[in-house]
């Protein structure tokens, strides 16, 4: 045991699964996924039985890579005597041939990082439906367990098991795992990681779940995966870029976004000082990379947008116009009744209450709209600001009783509470 | 060379006879262990002693704590001692446990592999 | 001071960890090393013993009859142990209790050590 006990760093052992799932299963092939599993959980397991009693190695990460590579060439040099399945015998031979010494850093972080994106690919196959991506992208790439990937989606965990099934199915007929450059529908398949990895990020930022430790890791998640992406000539453009960027800025917002009784704070009430400045400088960073060609995408648009939020010192401070120029833009890319409800917003912070009013009323499509509590919540602020009570009292009501979650119905009913107040 | 744990089990209805048992018989399988230790301490093999165990104790038990008297009655027979081996293989550990005198008291050794620190096999 | 050897016992041979997610067994380990670690700086541990891989032989005595796997008479399994140097079979117990193998259901089997 060693005298003092470093502290084990947070989700290690989820973050290791992701890696060493990805590495396995490019040895023993995409059909053999689930063995790949087994041999992690196994890792895992035997991880815990030692270290519990001889403390920590000096390098958690290389041992358990260690161990699970080891299980591969045992499980290898077993099953190729009875002819039962084909290994990526290459590279294998290379798996061997990078044995090292204890403690040293392992000579293939890099492969393991090709391994992880070649999976990325793998679970975003167009054979894949878009729900099952998200499912099976945290399960192998993030190292989630069932019950925690339900909780995070809020699905039950039979729903989770059957989705993970029916990829189970899908890569049962396919063999070794793909090169990234081999993929004949590169661009298509990139978009999906796009959605997959946004939407992930989307259910932490948004999702209706009260257990924000959860919904944090889901955003990290999400950025770490896009960040993945931007190390590979193959997933490096200007889209990745802007992706990572506009994840950035919302990330560098999360810790303002709750407060202690898990009521949802909107932008105009946020403590700024809790916003994150390292995510934030990252963001600008990635906007910066994402410049490079003149390729304008929804992502752009919308990192620019959440840009001149973390920019503004005061939410009365904040660039309003230049918002409204970028919803204009984003209206005409992504013409949906959520972009035109927060160009609304932006038109009545740029140009006073009554010309918001207006905007929020002009709206197409207002249908669709019907449900969502921000629609009549931002009526009754604007209504709010235009000094009549009333009707802003009759608009959060209506919100109210949309309300999805606790977070929204505490929130709510605080603006509830203020629509006589005209500031 | 890896290291393994000999876990020497006494069968419980054993216990009262070994208890009553002479001083001239008690004195022999004394005798017995110490050369049987004395041998594997020779050939390199006795990496730690170990200890032998009393058979009175406790058990605690599951998230309720459950303490009863005695060594834990589920299992029908008695941990009495282990020692820790150093051998080349599992069967070469084993085949070493074959001298040991326990055996002829209808006793039983049980051989497990240490998990290494490495983490490798 | 006396020493007394933890005899640690997984229920039906197994640890329950073969459902658990990566963050629950990284959760599990933390426990036992933070209790592992409180009875090394209060001076109770007196040898940090061994965990047991689940495989292993056993000889039986009489006829040396020969059985792979641990000895598992009784479904559960030794899955290690380690030597604690306390007061009295009551303190040995006490501390026996924060051990995290009880939270799954597990056991402690507190033997004293013959004293030499």
């Amino acid at each position: 045991m060693k005298e003092e006990i470093p502290e084990l760093m947070d989700h290690l052992f989820r973050r290791e699964a992701g890696k060493m799932v990805s590495y396995l299963t490019k040895i023993f092939g995409l059909n053999n996924l689930a063995l790949a599993e087994d041999v992690v959980q196994d890792t895992l397991c035997r991880a815990m039985e030692t270290w519990k009693f001889r403390g920590l190695p000096d390098n958690p990460s290389a041992w358990l890579m260690r161990v699970a590579r080891n299980r591969a060439i045992d499980i290898i040099r077993r099953e190729q005597r009875f002819r039962t399945f084909t290994p990526d015998l290459t590279y294998f031979v290379k798996l061997q041939e990078s044995l090292l010494p204890d403690g040293e850093k392992l000579a293939f972080e890099n492969e393991i990082k090709d391994d992880q994106l070649r999976m990325m690919f793998a679970c975003c196959s167009p054979a894949i439906s878009a729900d099952v991506q998200v499912t099976l992208i945290l399960k192998t790439l993030c190292g989630f367990g069932v019950e925690e990937i339900a909780s995070a989606l809020l699905v039950s965990a039979d729903t989770i098991e059957k989705r993970l099934s029916r990829a189970k199915k899908v890569f049962q007929a396919s063999g070794a795992l793909e090169e990234v450059e081999s993929i004949p529908e590169l661009q298509s398949r990139l978009q999906a990681i796009y959605d997959s990895i946004y939407l992930l990020f989307n259910e932490g930022y948004n999702g209706s779940q009260s257990e924000m430790m959860v919904r944090e890791d889901l955003c990290y998640e999400a950025l770490r995966l896009a960040l993945l992406l931007c190390d590979h000539p193959a997933g490096k453009s200007p889209k990745t870029y802007a992706l990572v960027a506009l994840m950035s800025f919302h990330a560098a917002r999360l810790k303002g976004r709750m407060d202690a009784e898990g009521c949802l704070i909107l932008l105009e009430a946020q403590d700024r000082s809790l916003w994150n400045k390292e995510l934030i400088g990252r963001g600008f960073q990635y906007l910066d990379l994402s410049a490079q060609d003149g390729e304008i995408s929804e992502y752009h648009i919308e990192a620019g947008i959440a840009s001149i939020h973390c920019m503004a010192e005061t939410y009365e401070r904040t660039n309003w116009r230049e918002i409204l120029k970028l919803y204009d833009l984003l209206f005409k890319v992504k013409p949906t009744p959520i972009v035109a409800l927060n160009r609304a917003i932006a038109v009545g912070q740029a140009f006073g209450p009554e010309k918001g009013l207006i905007a929020l009323n002009a709206i197409e499509d207002l249908e669709k709209l019907k449900d969502y509590p921000f629609y009549p919540a931002a009526l009754g602020e604007f209504y709010r600001l235009a000094g009549r009570g009333k009707e802003a009292g009759e608009y959060f009501g209506r919100a109210l009783e949309l309300a999805r979650n606790s977070s929204e119905v505490k929130f709510l009913e605080r603006k509830l509470k203020t629509r006589n107040e005209r500031s | 060379m890896a290291d393994f744990v000999y876990l020497y089990w006494n069968r419980r209805e054993d216990q009262a006879r070994m208890a009553n048992s002479t001083p001239e018989e008690k004195q022999k399988i004394t005798q017995k262990w110490m050369v049987w230790m004395d041998g594997l301490k020779k050939s390199g093999n006795l990496k730690d002693f170990g200890a032998p165990l009393e058979f009175d104790g406790k058990t605690v038990e599951g998230a309720k704590k459950v303490v009863t008297d005695g060594p834990y009655a589920e299992a029908k027979d008695i941990v009495g001692g282990f020692s820790i081996i150093t051998a080349n293989s599992l069967n070469e550990a084993f085949e070493l446990s074959k001298g040991c005198p326990i055996l002829e008291l209808n006793g039983i050794v049980e051989v497990r592999p240490i998990r290494p620190l490495q983490g490798l096999k | 001071m006396a020493d007394f050897m933890y005899l640690f016992w997984n229920k039906d041979g197994k640890s329950k960890m073969e459902k658990a997610s990566p963050e629950e067994i990284q959760q599990i380990m933390k426990k036992w090393m933070g209790w592992m670690d409180a009875l090394k700086k209060s001076g109770n541990l007196k040898d940090g013993g061994a965990p047991l891989e689940m495989t292993g032989q056993v000889v039986h005595g009489g006829k040396k009859s020969v059985t792979d796997g641990p000895y598992a008479e009784a479904k559960d399994v030794v899955g290690g142990y380690i030597i604690v140097s306390a007061k009295n079979i009551q303190e040995a117990v006490e501390l026996s209790k924060g051990c995290p193998i009880l939270e799954g259901d597990g056991m402690v089997e507190v033997r004293p050590v013959l004293k030499m």
